[in-house]
């Protein structure tokens, strides 16, 4: 797993650029993690991206779409609109969670 | 005596309470299942039923028939578990108290839960085959077809067999071929899924089977609601997609009471440990089947293997000694691609399938993810295999608990990488640690896969905000090696 430079600091990802350690993540990271892949956070990005931070630990799995819109209250609609085309996987990313399971 | 009461008389409530009831005297362990019927059916026959290969008596048998004696059997709808007080509450107004909980009440599809799903086109243009009265109106609907836009759709995942939908679309391929009217059909495949399916091998391979046919494949598709007006499935990033018959798998969800009781999160399934199947919260509740959380395939085959462990440990702690053994999430699946083929898949929470032989290196004689007339014959041998094996708790002939890597082809670069995690919990067998003895119902399960957690809320109300992330500062990576460009994901 590389480890590469992220706002100033060094951070472990996957291969595929993805967080691996839980720990290493702040808001300024979050912040710098979604303008890497073309968003500017505002209040409404980070509602569903601080519920998926505080829904992780005791479940050990990225919240999906249907979770973060059922128990966090974020209706699916806003969130395509907020992170569009990829949602579930771009929260994921700037939450600095795994990359949602496509399930098994 | 202890109580021990199972919710759900399906393929894993069924395996569960023949297998302890051969290994427990009646004095020392009492057992009831609990369902709303008597008709036990073989699931995965609906499948077959919509290209006449299966019809409703080939797949539908009394529940009673396949249970042990000195089982109890109570027929009527669940209606509430109230964990605290260890009781059942069945709809007829009776209770059921209890020691130990078993519930295997699996999944359902919900048709209602997608907006349009079951308007004006539904048993009309819009089917499905993941229940019994859909695979019948399903079957009418294909001997009507002829010809035009052929839709199979996923709803979201997770479904049950996550290969039928797939199975699905190949045998009607080629039903359409033997009716002369492939010609006049588009087939597109609708995916929620980034892939054909879910793991890298097993989704180019069964890409390459999809282009071989000619079927379209549209993924990433998340539907928002069906058009009745204008027979299109609508994605939430505004993508349609016409059809004259949609074959679609409605969200697949665990029993309402599962809700009522506080007991499930956002689908109903719930919570337990990847590895013993125990409930995070309740130590004396266990969920096998469909109903739970193990990050596997919702399959016959892994209720089978999940119920071999559960079924040793449960003996085991019952008699004082320390449970030893854990699931590693093994599933064995075979696909019918059609042509009187079929393919094979065989994998674990940390082996995605593979192609080679299988059970044995060389001879085989299945081949795993190649299609081969003998792949087909084992998947319909399966139904014998269910009915007169799984149900009454015998082995299954050749193919063994935990997942063998002998006879498989892994390939190293395309493991998937976007599941470590390390603080977390991607589930890590095989083999799993042995369960440290756990004293009968006071404590919490020790070794459970993931802390307990804090939420499974009640997917009704809208909840408060949530706050700002804890404001410990975040650790920098200790890592040496570091490169000085971060690496961005393909989106
Ligand atoms: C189309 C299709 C094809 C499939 N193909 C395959 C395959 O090829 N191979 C394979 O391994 N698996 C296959 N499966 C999956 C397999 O059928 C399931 O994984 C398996 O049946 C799960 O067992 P279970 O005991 O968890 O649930 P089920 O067998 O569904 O049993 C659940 C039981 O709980 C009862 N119940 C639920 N709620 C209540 C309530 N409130 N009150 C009373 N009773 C209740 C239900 O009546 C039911 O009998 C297929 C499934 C489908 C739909």
């Amino acid at each position: 797993m590389p480890t590469t430079l992220i706002a100033g600091r060094p951070i472990d990802v996957n291969d595929e650029g993805f967080l691996t350690a839980y720990d290493q993540w702040d808001e300024k990271l979050g912040a710098e993690l979604a303008h890497l892949i073309g968003i500017e956070m505002t209040d409404a990005h980070w509602g569903p991206i601080r519920f998926l931070r505080a829904d992780f630990p005791g479940r050990g799995e990225t919240a999906t779409l249907r979770r973060a819109s059922t128990v966090g209250g974020f209706p699916i609609k806003e969130l395509f609109e907020l992170f569009p085309l990829k949602p579930a996987k771009k929260m994921a990313y700037i939450a600095g969670l795994p990359k949602p399971k496509g399930c098994v | 005596m202890k109580r021990l009461v199972i919710l759900g008389g399906g393929t894993a409530g069924t395996m569960v309470a023949n297998k302890l009831r051969a290994s427990l005297p009646a004095h020392e362990l009492h057992i009831t299942v609990v369902d709303r019927d008597d008709a036990h059916h073989y699931q995965p026959g609906y499948l077959f039923m919509p290209f006449g290969i299966y019809n409703t008596s080939d797949i539908v048998r009394s529940r009673h028939r396949f249970l042990a004696d000195g089982v109890d059997l109570v027929l009527t709808e669940i209606d509430r578990v109230d964990a605290a007080y260890k009781t059942v509450h069945l709809a007829d107004g009776r209770t059921l108290g209890y020691d130990y909980l078993v519930i295997a009440s699996g999944v359902a599809p919900r048709p209602d839960a997608t907006p349009g799903m079951q308007g004006a086109l539904w048993g009309n243009k819009i089917h499905e085959f993941y229940s019994l009265p859909g695979a019948q109106a399903l079957t009418e609907a294909m001997r009507r077809f002829r010809g035009g836009r052929l839709v199979v759709h996923i709803t979201e995942m997770p479904i049950k067999c996550p290969v039928a939908p797939m199975e699905f679309t190949f045998l009607a391929d080629d039903w359409l071929r033997k009716h002369g009217i492939r010609e006049r059909t588009d087939v597109t495949y609708v995916t929620p899924l980034d892939g054909a399916f879910t793991k890298p091998v097993a989704s180019r391979e069964l890409a390459t089977a999809l282009v071989d046919r000619q079927i379209a494949l549209e993924t990433d598709f998340a539907v928002e609601q069906i058009d009745n007006d204008t027979s299109e499935l609508v994605s939430f990033d505004g993508r349609r997609i016409g059809f004259d018959l949609l074959v679609t798998v409605p969200l697949n969800m665990g029993a309402d009471y599962v809700a009522r009781s506080g007991l499930g999160d956002e689908l109903n399934l719930v919570p337990c440990d990847q590895h013993t199947m125990v409930s995070l919260e309740h130590p004396d509740i266990y969920v096998l089947g469909d109903a739970g959380t193990l990050q596997t395939s919702k399959a016959g085959s892994v209720a089978h293997f999940a119920v071999d462990v559960f079924v040793h440990n449960f003996i085991d702690e019952f008699n004082g000694r320390p449970a030893t053994h854990g699931f590693d999430g093994h599933a064995n699946c075979f696909i019918e691609s059609g042509n009187r083929k079929g393919m094979l898949l065989d994998f674990n929470y940390t082996t995605e399938p593979f192609t080679g032989n299988f059970p044995m290196p060389v001879v085989g004689p299945f081949k795993l993810l190649k299609e081969t007339r003998l792949n087909h014959i084992g998947k319909l041998a399966f139904r014998w295999i269910y009915w007169n094996m799984l149900l009454p708790g015998r082995p299954i002939p050749m193919i063994p608990t935990a997942m063998s890597l002998a006879g498989k082809r892994v390939e190293q670069d395309v493991t998937p990488s976007g599941t470590g995690m390390p603080t977390a919990v991607a589930p890590s067998s095989p083999p799993p640690p042995p369960r440290p003895a756990r004293p009968k119902l006071e404590t919490k399960p020790l070794a459970s896969a993931r802390p307990a957690k804090p939420s499974a809320a009640p997917p009704q109300a809208r909840p408060a905000p949530v706050a700002a992330a804890s404001t410990r500062p975040a650790v920098d990576s200790t890592a040496t090696d570091v490169l000085p460009t971060p690496i961005i994901p393909k989106f």
